[in-house]
């Protein structure tokens, strides 16, 4: 029963939009080691508090979202575009 | 109209001018307009309304509301059926039909009742201490055994023919409850100007008020409460639901609600749901639910006839009903005093009052000079009767026994817990007072007030005060700033005796002591489960069962702890509480499903050739939210008849499938080819405008996502398709990979699944066809060779003509815009009517694949490589999603089970799709080689072929091994073959 305010089109129901997964793995380059695409494809933090992650908004824009999110109380903390370096909260 | 035999002659909320017929259990009787079912059927005398769960128990009515354990029945009839009905909740209506539940035969001669007999063999924790051996005996004999034993009413036979509904809504307040702390809160803030909901779960306002001859100002309190409502209706901004229950408070302050519309009326009125799902967004929440009498756990204290003091008076004051025509009081408090008062003010004759304390208060010691025959000390010690109360036998606090005192009703007060429900369900822990012997609500967050007997504020004036204080910094916190800060009041401690159990002299032989009613946990099963380890608050409650009913404990679970910190010698607030679950109050699954059910549970995706589809007799399949052409059956064909003929037209003349469905992305830009680089195994720098090629995509794990083909339509400009179930999700992993993992290329694309509607011509006659449809357009095999794209127009709209192939046959496949579909269909049918051309559907499609070996669905069933279905050589020498992790060795293993084609040793024999490959055709259970993924009853071949994985894969062609399906015990020879049963050349594709 989240609610997410999406920098585009305000604050809109969990339910239009889709979880994407951990927002702080990077994919490694081209010709990184097995085990680092390991890591990066199969090993997740899984932290008490804050975590960043990815929301589409599949329901709105399709825009992906980079939304901190608190595990425990499920408060969201900050929202931004994925897609603008540094967010475009502004947008 | 003759007044009943308990009905009393004036007074309560009852119209006496509108009776009301009924039936229970298929007697017919009368009540007034403003009765439940509970105080209509007490008003006939009947005080026997159902069996207990495991005991099956006589139980009569014991509370007003929604904490009835007791009083459940099924209401209605037929596919409108609903158990578990609360009587104390259910509205009466002219020709309501209610029936008891759990018994058998009838309800006073229940055969069941000889569980009793077994009591002591029916303990906590019993299911799992008999029913363990032997394990086979579980289905078949253990568990239908419970299930007739045990459990309570019966669902309806049929589909719920009514209808639930879903609202939002998102006010500035939020206030829980409509007693009078509620109503003072939502006044408070509605006045201010904030936008201020109030939900109540009864049809009236006034909460405890209804029940209470209780003055306001000098007026009663049912005018205070219409004065109160009519100023919250008439700001212009309050909203009252009525008959709504708050169920649960979850993540983010939401709150669900549910409003019986309609279950007060016979049916719905038309174009009105049964039931209403809110779904509540306050910005702030006054929870001003209230609080529960709570009883006392004495032998034999579940006997129809033993009732919470409160219940008995309210009876009395709302329903002018008497309970009985001997009432026996059991007090801890004031509150039996109370109820002493008010009965003798209706008429009602008050026996005995049994006060735990010894020593005298204010309201006790007036009573007791106005004549009220008070006994102090005296304690419960067991309710005496057979079926019904018929007396009370009582004990002093030494244990030492008192006379029995003959009555029909005994009115317990054991004073009261606040409904915290709703608080503890997101996870707060209740705080013990000792002063209060309650539990209370802990500090509550920016969003969340508590007022009123919620928080043990259980005086009136008090509560009116707590609530506009509440209410008023409820709306401050909302932005409304005008609001008036107004201190709180605080609790006063209780004049109470702690007493949650009466005590249990040692020898005298005593009947059970009831804790949780709904669930049949006694005193004694807590203190066996302490005894046996399980004394954490949380295993007694899954071992006991204890507050597990749809009642949720709300009578039980204070007592249970109690006992449960007195086993332990511990004090309450060291052995702490479980945390209440929503729902508050049972509810139906309908209304939580609301319109996502039958036709409406999710759209229907039809393509834009549906209607010819239809004329031609289609049977449909879903796939996914689509609808597609399964087969098209001809008079007096089968199934069978239909696919074989419709795959064996393809192969022979000419077939048209509908290929709509298939999902269709644009892609622009000037790194497109590079940008489809990285999501495919393929190279596509390579490929020319013009042309097509098949692809492959992985996850970053390595195998398989989706495959389709991608057309380049000019430099900067590709179309691509995928698979009609992933069509979504490839959508999704291309926005991943363009903004994600790749956010520099310079790259866009949409979804064109809906934008272009597309059919396949496939046959020997397809050039032929394609030809009289197109008019001056170059259909030769030089101008649209095999993989070549063209752009043309058909009839004046874009038509895109692609020469690929999925059934190994000379096929096309032409893509028109949506709304063209039509046309695109029956210009198609008539240039090639003289070449007999046969619409195909799924199943011919599937046939034609499998005969040429092209991997679908069963193939890239998530756990296959690109090297496992032979595409391995595919993988080019680039960075793709995928590349690293599929050459990983456990991926890359010679022992994989690889894609071949296998076909039954006898022609007759046939292929199930799931069989795994053995070599021992002796029995099932063996090593598994591999495994059938698809099969086909192919007309081209002549019998059942297939594909599977195997192990070895190619290098072990011609091998005869067996095929295993042990859920029909088949075991068949199979021959191991290439995975192509036509044309293995290739020659009539390229024809």
């Amino acid at each position: 029963m989240h609610q997410i305010p999406c920098p585009w089109c305000g604050v809109r129901d969990e339910t239009e939009f889709q979880y994407q997964g951990d927002a702080t793995v990077r994919r490694p380059a081209a010709e990184a080691s097995e085990e680092a695409y390991a890591n990066y494809v199969y090993f997740r933090e899984n932290p008490k508090g804050v975590h960043i992650e990815y929301w589409r908004h599949t329901g709105g824009c399709r825009r992906l979202l980079v939304v901190e999110r608190d595990t425990v109380s499920h408060d969201i903390k900050a929202v931004r575009f994925a897609h603008i370096p540094g967010g475009g909260e502004d947008a | 109209m003759k007044t009943t035999a308990y009905r009393l002659s004036s007074g309560g909320a009852v119209d006496r001018s509108r009776p009301l017929s009924f039936q229970f259990d298929g007697a017919a009787y009368q009540g007034f307009a403003g009765d439940t079912l509970a105080s209509a059927l007490l008003a006939n005398g009947v005080r026997l309304f159902g069996r207990s769960f495991k005991y099956h128990r006589p139980r009569g009515v014991m509370a007003l509301g929604s904490a009835e354990p007791n009083a459940l029945v099924e209401l209605r009839a037929g596919a409108q059926r609903e158990p578990n009905i609360q009587a104390t909740m259910a509205e009466l209506y002219d020709g309501l039909v209610a029936r008891s539940q759990n018994r058998f035969p009838s309800l006073r001669y229940d055969l069941m009742a000889a569980n009793q007999l077994a009591a002591r063999f029916f303990v906590a924790g019993f299911y799992y201490k008999t029913f363990m051996w032997p394990s086979a005996f579980w289905e078949p004999v253990y568990e239908k055994l419970i299930r007739r034993a045990a459990g309570l009413g019966r669902a309806a036979d049929a589909g719920d023919p009514d209808r639930y509904d879903h609202m939002h809504a998102h006010p500035d307040v939020l206030v829980v409850g409509g007693g009078p702390s509620g109503l003072a809160a939502a006044r408070a803030a509605s006045r201010v100007g904030a936008r201020t909901m109030l939900v109540d779960e009864n049809p009236n306002l006034g909460g405890a008020l209804r029940f209470e001859r209780t003055a306001i100002d000098g007026a009663p309190g049912d005018m205070w409460t219409d004065q109160i409502t009519s100023e919250i209706a008439d700001c212009g901004n309050g909203e009252i639901l009525r008959r709504t229950t708050a169920l649960g408070r979850y993540d983010h302050n939401v709150v669900l609600a549910l409003e019986r519309v309609s279950d007060h009326l016979p049916t719905p009125e038309k174009g009105r749901p049964r039931q209403r799902l809110w779904i509540i967004r306050p910005k702030q929440i006054v929870v001003a639910s209230g609080a529960e009498e709570r009883p006392i756990a004495f032998a034999d204290n579940d006997k129809p006839g033993v009732m919470l003091s409160s219940a008995v008076r309210g009876f009395v004051n709302r329903y002018a009903v008497a309970p009985g025509r001997r009432v026996a009081i059991v007090t801890v408090n004031d509150d039996g005093y109370l109820t002493a008062r008010d009965l003798k003010a209706a008429g009602v004759d008050v026996t005995l009052i049994a006060d735990a304390r010894g020593r005298t208060s204010v309201v006790s010691a007036e009573l007791e000079a106005a004549g009220a025959p008070v006994l102090r000390n005296a304690l419960p010690e067991q309710a005496l009767g057979g079926i019904e109360v018929s007396g009370l036998r009582l004990q002093n606090a030494a244990g030492d026994r008192l006379a029995d005192h003959p009555c029909d009703v005994i009115a317990v007060a054991g004073g009261y817990n606040p409904r915290i429900q709703l608080l503890s369900q997101s996870g707060a822990a209740p705080v013990w007072r000792e002063d209060l012997l309650s539990f209370v609500p802990p500090e509550t967050d920016d969003a969340t007030q508590v007022a009123g007997a919620c928080r043990g504020v259980y005086d009136l004036k008090a509560c009116i005060e707590d609530g506009v204080a509440a209410g008023a910094e409820a709306a401050r916190r909302a932005g409304f700033t005008d609001a008036a800060d107004a201190p709180r009041p605080e609790p006063r401690p209780v004049a109470a005796a702690k007493l949650f159990e009466a005590p249990k002299p040692i020898g005298r032989s005593r009947g059970k002591a009831f804790v949780d009613f709904q669930n049949d946990v006694t005193a004694d099963d807590v203190r066996l489960a302490v005894r046996e380890g399980y004394e954490a608050v949380e295993h007694l409650k899954r071992y006991t069962t204890l507050g597990m009913a749809t009642d949720q404990g709300k009578l039980s679970s204070v007592n249970g702890l109690a006992v449960l910190a007195e086993a332990r010698g511990k004090p309450i607030a060291e052995v702490g509480t479980t945390r209440f679950r929503p729902p508050y109050a049972p509810a139906a699954i309908g209304a939580f499903a609301g319109y996502e059910r039958g036709e409406t549970f999710q759209p229907v995706r039809r393509t834009a050739m549906h209607r010819s589809h239809e004329q031609a007799c289609a049977t449909f399949v879903e796939a996914g939210q689509w609808l597609r052409p399964r087969y098209y059956a001809r008079a007096g064909e089968d199934m069978t008849a239909a696919i074989r003929r419709e795959a064996a037209a393809v192969r022979n003349t000419l077939g048209v499938c509908d290929v709509s469905t298939l999902g269709k992305i644009d892609v622009y830009g000037p790194d497109a080819m590079e940008f489809l680089n990285r999501l495919y195994i393929n190279n596509w720098a390579k490929l020319p405008v013009g042309k097509a090629r098949y692809g492959v995509m992985l996850r970053e794990d390595g195998h398989i996502f989706d495959d389709g083909t991608t057309s380049r339509l000019s430099d900067d400009h590709c179309f691509l398709t995928c698979t009609t179930a992933n069509a979504a999700r490839v959508l999704a992993h291309m926005e991943y990979a363009a903004e994600v993992l790749f956010p520099d290329y310079d790259v866009t694309f949409c979804s064109a699944t809906e934008q272009w509607c597309g059919v396949a011509i496939a046959g020997p006659n397809s050039r032929n066809a394609l030809g009289k449809l197109f008019d001056g357009f170059d259909v030769s095999d030089a101008a649209l060779p095999f993989m070549g794209v063209a752009e043309t127009e058909l009839f004046g709209v874009k038509a895109r003509v692609f020469r690929i192939s999925f059934s190994g046959e000379l096929a096309y496949e032409i893509n028109v815009p949506w709304g063209a579909g039509e046309m695109l269909w029956r210009r198609l049918m008539e240039a090639g009517a003289e070449f007999d051309i046969t619409p195909y559907g799924t199943e011919a499609l599937s046939v034609l694949r499998i005969e040429k070996g092209h991997i679908a669905g069963p193939e890239i069933d998530g756990r296959t490589t690109a090297a496992d279905v032979g595409l391995g050589r595919m993988m080019a020498k680039k960075d793709f999603i995928g590349k690293t992790l599929a050459a990983r060795p456990g991926l890359t293993a010679a022992d994989r089970p690889a894609l071949v084609g296998v076909r039954p040793v006898s022609a007759e024999d046939r292929l199930r799709g799931g069989a795994h490959f053995v070599k021992d055709p002796d029995r099932f259970e063996q090593e598994s080689l591999g495994w059938v993924s698809s099969v086909a009853d192919s007309p081209n071949v002549g019998s059942w072929i297939g594909l599977g994985f195997l192990k070895g894969g190619a290098a072990r062609l011609g091998e005869r091994i067996y095929a295993a399906y042990p859920l029909k015990a088949e075991m068949t020879e199979v021959e191991i073959c290439a995975p192509c049963f036509v044309d293995p050349e290739g020659e009539r594709l390229r024809g």
